[in-house]
């Protein structure tokens, strides 16, 4: 090996790395900066190194930053209840139509995700047929409302990041080895049993992946609050949006953004903790190194 | 009752796949509508109107114009950088390997939200003024890393025996990446450029805080959502939708070809 052929793979990395280091490393790091100045926009920021604006926006926007939680959590459960049956049909039972129902399933990119939020707020205006059925069945009262509430909100989202949560879970199941469930049936045990001892653990990994993958968009999301909520139903992005394109507070603005990161970045940590991390970075580097 | 048993799996997905389904349909139905005022929420009657003129908004118009030409030239830039980073992951053993995974995994476990409020931090620190550039720079960094998983993920599955032999024919090694790797990446490369054009072009959140007064076709629909959305939008979306589901069924067909002649060639072992 010459000294020339050890540095290809860092000729092959430098651009894009360096992309990636100057244009998102660099940014957090500044935004750190500016999260610990103080001023305003007319007089001009300076560095005060002010650490009471991680503390000051935590305790202005503690109703959005618990809200967001709950939301993307209530959001992440439903799209795994509703995403594993469907993951699970188009894996083992789909046959021929297993490549249509995947096209229907990333179908939704294929529209601008604004679009497709807008849509659910034409589905569930005031007295269209789908809200007129629900008042007719008693699911909500004559004069009641469906958007504007918390319900329209996390419909928004499990709808929106559904296909993130498909799309692992599909793939952790397809390449599951079919004859570990015959060995199962072969020993006698029941199809439910079967499908706790074998099926759900070995996709394990595709569920923790999913519920990221799900999860961590949806705590930062604003669009959803903005076009299917009122202000009721405000998210923390909402609030850094606001802050920094509107108020242009930007410390506050930045101090809000990386308590956000803190925070996800926690809860993500004591969830892999639990669950394993095989399946975000583990076997990955492992095939990738393979 | 049986029947229903027998297909319960297949009957619940065939009902999610519908909800997955209903939006589209809605946004596609109602660009037909004829509505009574500003707001296009209620179905008022048929009408082709809209779709006659499509493209009647010039704001609009230019918007579009602006969202296509920045996922061309972002999805050009990304796939070049992460196709290169890809085959230094997969073909190379180098120091640092684990800090360059982690530093393409990250981005994609950040909310957009948090990249589009940091970027801007940076431009503002920097007193540069936000507009095309600024959106170019945000749309390659932010598809990048997906770039790099789709193709590592094809060049895990690599047969690297072709390169071999074309190298013992006495190829130089850019022939051979030019001559074997190249064609034999196309697929891979293609459905990476896909996904990264799918990605900017959709993306509302990062650019709306690095835009200036550029306006995207995203920015243009969020912007109007407050004045009432033109019927033209529904329109358009209608449009870009049934192209890329061309698009994609052109892909897979292309990929399936490509997996047939694979096939063909007689196995090495």
């Amino acid at each position: 090996m010459t000294s020339g052929r050890r540095r290809v793979p860092y000729l092959l990395l430098a651009p894009g790395l360096l992309w990636l280091a100057i244009f998102f490393v660099l940014p957090l790091f500044f935004m750190g900066i500016i999260a610990v100045e103080e001023g305003s926009l007319e007089e001009g920021f300076s560095l005060t190194w002010r650490f009471a604006n991680f503390t000051d926006s935590i305790s202005r926007f503690d109703t959005q930053f618990v809200r967001s939680f709950i939301y993307a959590g209530i959001a992440t459960a439903l799209c795994l209840v509703i995403a594993y049956p469907l993951a699970y049909a188009i894996a083992f039972k789909a046959g021929r139509w297993k490549n249509a129902l995947l096209l229907a399933v990333i179908a939704p990119f294929f529209t601008t995700y604004l679009i497709r939020t807008l849509a659910w707020q034409t589905i569930l205006f005031d007295n269209s047929p789908i809200v007129d059925a629900l008042k007719f069945v008693g699911a909500v009262p004559d004069d009641g409302r469906v958007l504007d509430t918390t319900g329209s909100v996390i419909a928004g989202l499990t709808y929106n990041f559904l296909p993130f949560m498909i799309l692992p879970i599909y793939a952790s199941l397809e390449q599951m080895d079919r004859r570990l469930i015959e060995a199962g049936r072969d020993l006698y045990s029941s199809a439910r049993t079967t499908f706790l001892k074998v099926t759900l653990p070995i996709s394990m990994p595709g569920v923790i992946a999913g519920t990221l993958l799900t999860f961590i968009p949806a705590v930062g999301d604003y669009i959803n609050a903005d076009l299917l909520g009122s202000s009721n139903q405000a998210m923390i992005g909402n609030v850094v949006q606001g802050q920094y394109l509107d108020i242009k507070d930007y410390p506050i603005a930045a101090a809000l953004s990386f308590v956000l990161m803190a925070m996800i970045l926690v809860v993500v940590a004591v969830y892999i903790k639990f669950a394993g991390s095989e399946a975000l970075m583990g076997d990955e580097e492992e095939r990738g190194a393979a | 009752m049986s029947w229903l048993r027998r297909n319960a799996v297949m009957v619940v997905g065939g009902l999610i796949v519908a909800y997955m389904l209903i939006p589209i349909f809605v946004v596609a139905l109602f660009s037909f509508n004829d509505p009574d005022g500003k707001f296009n929420f209620t179905w008022n009657g048929f009408t082709l109107d809209y779709w006659k003129d499509a493209f009647a908004i010039s704001q609009l118009n230019d918007a579009l114009l602006t969202s296509l030409e920045l996922a061309l030239l972002s999805t050009a830039i990304a796939t070049a950088l992460g196709t290169l980073i890809a085959l230094a992951l997969v073909r190379h053993q180098f120091f640092g390997r684990r800090a360059a995974n982690l530093l393409i995994v990250i981005p994609m476990a950040t909310p957009e939200v948090v990249i589009g409020a940091s970027l801007l931090s940076l431009f503002v620190y920097f007193q540069v003024a936000t507009g095309f550039t600024t959106l170019l720079i945000a749309h390659v960094m932010f598809t990048i890393s997906f770039v790099v998983v789709v193709v590592r993920s094809r060049l895990i599955g690599f047969d690297s025996s072709l390169e071999e032999a074309a190298r013992d024919l006495g190829a130089t090694p850019l022939t051979t990446f030019r001559t074997i790797t190249l064609p034999l990446l196309t697929p891979g490369l293609l459905a990476a450029a896909l996904l990264a054009f799918a990605l900017s072009i959709d993306d509302f959140v990062i650019s709306n805080f690095n835009s200036g007064s550029t306006e995207t076709f995203p920015l243009f629909i969020y912007g109007a959502t407050q004045r009432g959305v033109p019927v033209q939008v529904n329109v358009l979306a209608t449009m870009l939708f049934l192209l890329t589901l061309v698009a994609m069924i052109l892909t897979i067909v292309q990929q399936r070809r490509a997996e047939k002649l694979a096939a063909i060639r007689p196995d090495a072992r």
